[in-house]
This record gives C-alpha cells, sequence and structure tokens, in this order.
C-alpha cells in the first residue's frame, strides 16, 4: 500500500455563527496575514511528509473556508519544485467547472515536467457546493467532465500537430500543447467516484478510482462495482487501482492520539451547507434527491457534531498508538476487499503543524512498513 | 410531446412558467379560446430529446408544433420561462401569430452588469423564493414530505429542466431585448404588482422595447398570476384577445 498525506488547507479561524461554509461566507472573514502563514505551514508539512518518505495529496476547493487551495495547480506546481521524491496527486482538478481543459493539460504538463514525472493527475467532478464559484451548470456535468477528460488526454497525447476539436462543451481548432508532459504517454490518471454509479466508467479506462470517508458501509459498493466492470472486460484490478481517504492520527497513545483525531473532525463539524447548495438542481440522480429531501443520503454527516468515536466506528477516522492505526485501517482493509492507496487527511482545523508532523513522524516509522507489506 | 388541447375559438398556445405550482389556466382560457399547452420537454414526467436543451430549442419547437396544427391567427400566452419562449418566438416568426401575452416573463437583460434583473432562484433558501414568488408564500406553500413518490419525483425533475434551460446566461438571452423591436403584434405585458422576483419595472422596460406593447400589473399578486391571482389574470387575456374570432 501507498500512503499520501493530504492537507485541505483549511482557513480555520470561523465566527460562532454562520450560515454557509460554503459560496457565500464573507471573506472578510480571512485574515490575509494569518492565511499567509497558514499556506507556509501547509507546504512545510507536505515538504516533511515528502522527507518522511509520504506521497502528497493535494486538492482544490472554490470559495470556502474548508480549502484555501483555490487554485491547486499553484500549490502543486511549488511542491514540485521544493519536494525530492514524493508522488504528487492532485485530487483533483475539478474539469466539469473549469472552462478551458486545454489549460488544466498545460498546468498538468508543467508540473510533470518540474517535479521530474512525479505527478499522479487526479480528476474530479467536483462537489455540488462548487458550481456556484465558476456558475457552472450542474445539469449533464458528467457529461461536460468526460468531454473535458477526453479533450485533456488526446492534448497529452498528440505529438504531431495541431487537433481540431468541435465537441458539445469546447470548441478548438488548432490544439498543440507546450510543454507536454514527462511521464508517457502521460501522468497516471485518478478519477473520484463516492458511488458505485461511477466507478465503471472509470474501470474501463483502467485509471484508479478513489472515494473519500466512504468508511465500512460505502466504500464496498464502490470497488466492488469498479472490480466487476474490469471482471466483465476480462482484466483483473490491482490493488493499486484503487484509493480510499480517511481521516488519520497517529499518536503515543490511543487517548492523545484520539484528541487529535477529534480535532481533524472540524472538517466535518464545520462544513455547515444549506440545502440549495447542497442539492443544486440536476447534480444529483433523481432517487438522491428525493433521500436528500428526507435527510437521508450524500451529505448527511456534514455540519453534524460528529465525534471521534462515532467517525472510528464508521471507519472516517482512523486514530490511536501505531498498532491500533494499523489494526483500524487493515480491518477495513479486509471489509473492503483491498485497496492500494491510502490518501491521508493528517491535518484540518486546529491541528498544529507540530502535531501534524508528529503524526506522520510515527505513522511512516511505525505504521507505514506494515501497510507496505499489504 | 406532450400538452393539453382543450376549448373552441380562436387559438391560444400556452406556455408554463417552468415553476412546478399546480394552476389551472389552461382550463380556465379553455372557456374562450381553442388552448393547446405543451409541456416543455423535460417537465411533468415528459422525456426531453437529447437536441432540446435551449430556450432557443424550445421557441423553434413550438413554431413546428403551429406549423404542424396549421394554426393561424394564435394568440401566445408565456408566463415565466414560457414568456421568454414566447419573445423568442415572436421575434424569428410571427406569420401565424395575432396577438402576444408576456406574464412576469424572464428573457433580457436590463440593468448594468452588476445589478441582477432576476434574482438567483437556485442560490437561495425555499423561504426566501417562495418569498419572491408569491405576495401570500403561507398558501402555496409545497410539503414535499407529503407528496407521493411521483409527484415529488416530478418536482425534482422538473427543477433540473428548468436550470438547463435558464442557467447561463441567467434567464435571459443578452441578445433578445436588441430584437424585441421586430415584434409588430399587438402585445400585453402583464406583471404581478408584488413580483420579487422580477420586478415591476422590469415588465415595464420589456413592454417599452415591443413597439405596440401595453403593460399593465395585476394587484396582489407576486410572480405567478396564474397560480396567485387567476382569474384577474384570465379577465385581462380575454380582454386584450378574446373578442378574436377563429380563423
Amino acid at each position: 500500500m501507498k500512503a499520501y498525506f493530504f492537507s485541505e488547507c483549511a482557513y480555520p479561524y470561523l465566527p460562532a455563527e454562520y450560515d454557509s461554509i460554503r459560496v457565500k461566507l464573507p471573506n472578510r472573514i480571512y485574515d490575509p496575514e494569518k492565511g499567509a502563514q497558514l499556506f507556509h505551514d501547509y507546504i512545510d508539512e507536505w515538504v516533511a511528509a515528502d522527507e518522511l518518505g509520504l506521497d502528497l495529496m493535494l486538492n482544490e476547493h472554490h470559495q470556502t473556508a474548508t480549502c484555501m487551495n483555490s487554485a491547486v495547480p499553484l500549490t502543486a506546481a511549488i511542491l514540485a519544485r521544493v519536494t525530492k521524491r514524493g508522488r504528487i496527486l492532485i485530487l483533483g482538478n475539478p474539469i466539469a467547472n473549469r472552462r478551458e481543459p486545454i489549460r488544466v493539460a498545460e498546468e498538468m504538463s508543467i508540473i510533470d515536467c518540474i517535479s521530474h514525472g512525479r505527478l499522479d493527475a487526479g480528476f474530479v467532478r467536483g462537489v455540488p457546493y462548487e458550481i456556484s464559484a465558476m456558475n457552472s451548470r450542474p445539469v449533464d456535468m458528467q457529461e461536460r467532465f468526460w468531454e473535458a477528460f477526453d479533450l485533456i488526454v488526446k492534448a497529452w497525447q498528440t505529438h504531431d500537430g495541431p487537433f481540431y476539436w468541435e465537441g458539445k462543451y469546447f470548441r478548438h481548432r488548432q490544439v498543440n500543447i507546450w510543454p507536454r508532459p514527462l511521464q508517457q504517454p502521460h501522468p497516471p490518471i485518478w478519477i473520484t467516484s463516492t458511488s458505485p454509479e461511477g466507478a465503471p466508467k472509470v474501470a474501463e479506462r483502467g485509471h484508479v478510482v478513489a472515494t473519500f470517508l466512504t468508511g465500512f458501509d460505502a466504500t464496498r459498493p464502490v470497488f466492488d462495482a469498479y472490480r466487476r466492470r474490469r471482471a466483465e472486460l476480462g482484466q483483473d484490478t490491482p490493488l493499486d487501482r484503487l484509493a480510499y481517504a480517511a481521516l488519520i492520527y497517529t499518536g503515543d497513545n490511543d487517548a492523545k492520539a484520539v484528541a487529535v483525531g477529534e480535532k481533524l473532525l472540524w472538517y466535518l463539524n464545520s462544513n455547515r451547507v444549506p440545502m440549495q447548495f447542497v442539492n443544486p438542481p440536476g447534480y444529483h440522480s433523481t432517487a438522491t434527491v428525493m433521500k436528500i429531501m428526507r435527510g437521508a443520503g450524500p451529505f448527511a454527516a456534514f455540519g453534524r457534531n460528529t465525534t471521534a468515536d462515532m467517525e472510528l466506528q464508521k471507519g472516517v477516522l482512523f486514530a490511536g498508538n501505531p498498532d491500533t492505526v494499523y489494526k483500524q485501517i487493515k480491518a477495513l482493509y479486509d471489509h473492503v476487499g483491498g485497496f492500494g492507496n491510502l490518501l491521508m487527511m493528517g491535518q484540518a482545523g486546529f491541528v498544529t503543524p507540530d502535531e501534524t508532523i508528529k503524526g506522520l513522524e510515527l505513522f511512516s516509522r511505525e505504521v507505514y512498513p506494515r501497510l507496505k507489506e499489504l | 410531446m406532450q400538452f393539453f388541447r382543450g376549448g373552441s375559438g380562436a387559438p391560444l398556445l400556452l406556455l408554463d412558467s417552468g415553476f412546478s405550482f399546480q394552476h389551472d389556466l389552461a382550463a380556465r382560457l379553455a372557456k374562450t379560446f381553442n388552448v393547446i399547452a405543451p409541456l416543455h420537454p423535460g417537465f411533468g414526467g415528459s422525456r426531453r430529446p437529447e437536441h432540446i436543451d435551449t430556450v432557443d430549442d424550445l421557441a423553434y419547437l413550438y413554431l413546428d408544433l403551429l406549423e404542424s396544427f396549421d394554426l393561424r391567427g394564435v394568440t401566445v400566452v408565456g408566463a415565466s420561462l414560457g414568456g421568454w419562449v414566447a419573445a423568442e418566438m415572436a421575434v424569428r416568426c410571427s406569420h401565424r401569430l395575432a396577438k402576444l401575452v408576456l406574464v412576469d416573463s424572464l428573457g433580457i437583460k436590463v440593468s448594468d452588469r452588476e445589478t441582477p434583473d432576476i434574482a438567483d432562484i437556485f442560490a437561495i433558501y425555499e423561504e426566501e423564493l417562495m418569498a419572491l414568488l408569491f405576495r401570500d408564500p403561507q398558501k402555496f406553500k409545497i410539503d414535499a414530505r407529503a407528496l407521493s413518490e411521483q409527484a415529488l419525483a416530478c418536482m425534482i425533475e422538473d427543477r433540473s429542466a428548468h436550470a438547463l434551460y435558464i442557467w447561463e446566461p441567467y434567464a435571459h438571452n443578452p441578445k433578445l431585448l436588441g430584437r424585441l423591436g421586430r415584434i409588430t403584434i399587438p402585445t400585453l405585458v402583464i406583471w404581478g404588482g408584488n413580483d420579487g422576483l422580477v420586478k415591476p419595472d422590469y415588465g415595464r422596460k420589456f413592454a417599452a422595447a415591443i413597439p405596440n406593447a401595453t403593460f399593465t400589473t395585476v394587484a396582489q399578486c407576486g410572480h405567478l398570476p396564474q397560480v396567485e391571482q387567476p382569474e384577474r389574470l384570465v379577465e385581462e387575456i380575454v380582454r386584450f384577445a378574446g373578442d378574436r374570432r377563429a380563423s
């Protein structure tokens, strides 16, 4: 198993009361001086993770205090230069919301070149509350995602001069990107899917499927859908095609580690989002919206006062001493039929740089060697 | 295409608002007119063909509908989204049209780039939306939990279809205002006096851009007169268009 350290670059200093952490939280709340310091802390944490032998993961969100990293190619490009060995996974580029997929292809190529081929290029459709920031239409978003995706992959792989693209969503007459990626034929591709419906299409292309915070209940259906589609195509599913993201903290003892794990839950507990942003028209399937309107379905866990105990039980949080953390990960691993990539959200909310790096040191020394054998 | 057809008299094409509130405007108008009221594709549980995904497509679809029934002297009545479609039809081709009635219509941009003409219905709470739509929101509140599975699914799909047609540019065609001068048939622009979604002043500007248009308001009424003040709306439409003989 490979482990990627992930920080969402939170801005944790929130007022006591706010209606929505997404879309409309006024940026007057954001103190640029504090934000500048946080960016440096977060980059330092990634550098430390790289030195500890971990791979690195970054992501992008917009108009939200949960994630200041609103232009992930920028931070990824910094890491490409200041880190030495770890893979740099962007998970992902929200290409259903990016107006110019060609620009994304170029950005990824630059990062791949500067990092000497360490980029893992991930693509996401984007969570529902991202559509407002780009004014992108939630109806038929999947279709737009896949057209953008196909265009980017073609741009990476075409080396004989310009090609033509007049699709439904994107139109170009002279596509010929410079630079092109260092890795051939292109950087490894990752795509997220937190429901079984999205996984088969990723399986058909053989890319890595990643699922986030889906725990014991909802992870296996995604991985099974992927494996099933591969089997139908006569292909196997190596473990490295499957990735799971969780909140993780490793400490000297269980009590201390769970206390920091509790701090990681800022990510879930502060994520208050009104219905109009959780459920934009046409984003979810009709069946899913019916569940949401009855208070269930995806996002039901956000913005609630969840606890470490609850999330440990669900397999959303792993926290404890090294032995405990290994056992927790192994239990989920066995339950879902195995996976080859662990995406570790090891910083969130008010977890300090010291705490973050100590947790990573313990993890990489005491837990990671055992996971590598899985 | 699914549509209601009923009544006798002069032909009237009725284009609905895009909002999922029950009303009986088609039946009321059928007492005076021969009414055709299509469901916009994707609404009311209807299937939307893949090639229909813009207001432009709807305008051509309904022009083709008038053609296929060989209807002439048609009064087109459109509310909100339907008003936008009606205006797009009229600027394209009005030889089958006799009169045009726009009810709290969307479709044009009148204010400067930093002033919204039409509130963003997809970015506000349900209660805020209701307050924009109705003079008396309590009266028209829909309890989603009380709806049947089928009705709830239908409402959810209506909302998707609505977004599909009006998402961007939001609820307007930047070119339409400049084309309204092409509409030469008599036009009535009716507005709910308390419309909070699209203010009556927008309606006045809409009317001012159409050469042969008059403007009137319906009192005690928000964005959807067909739901909130149907009798008053029908009176206005009949007074304006009801004296025509079927042709």
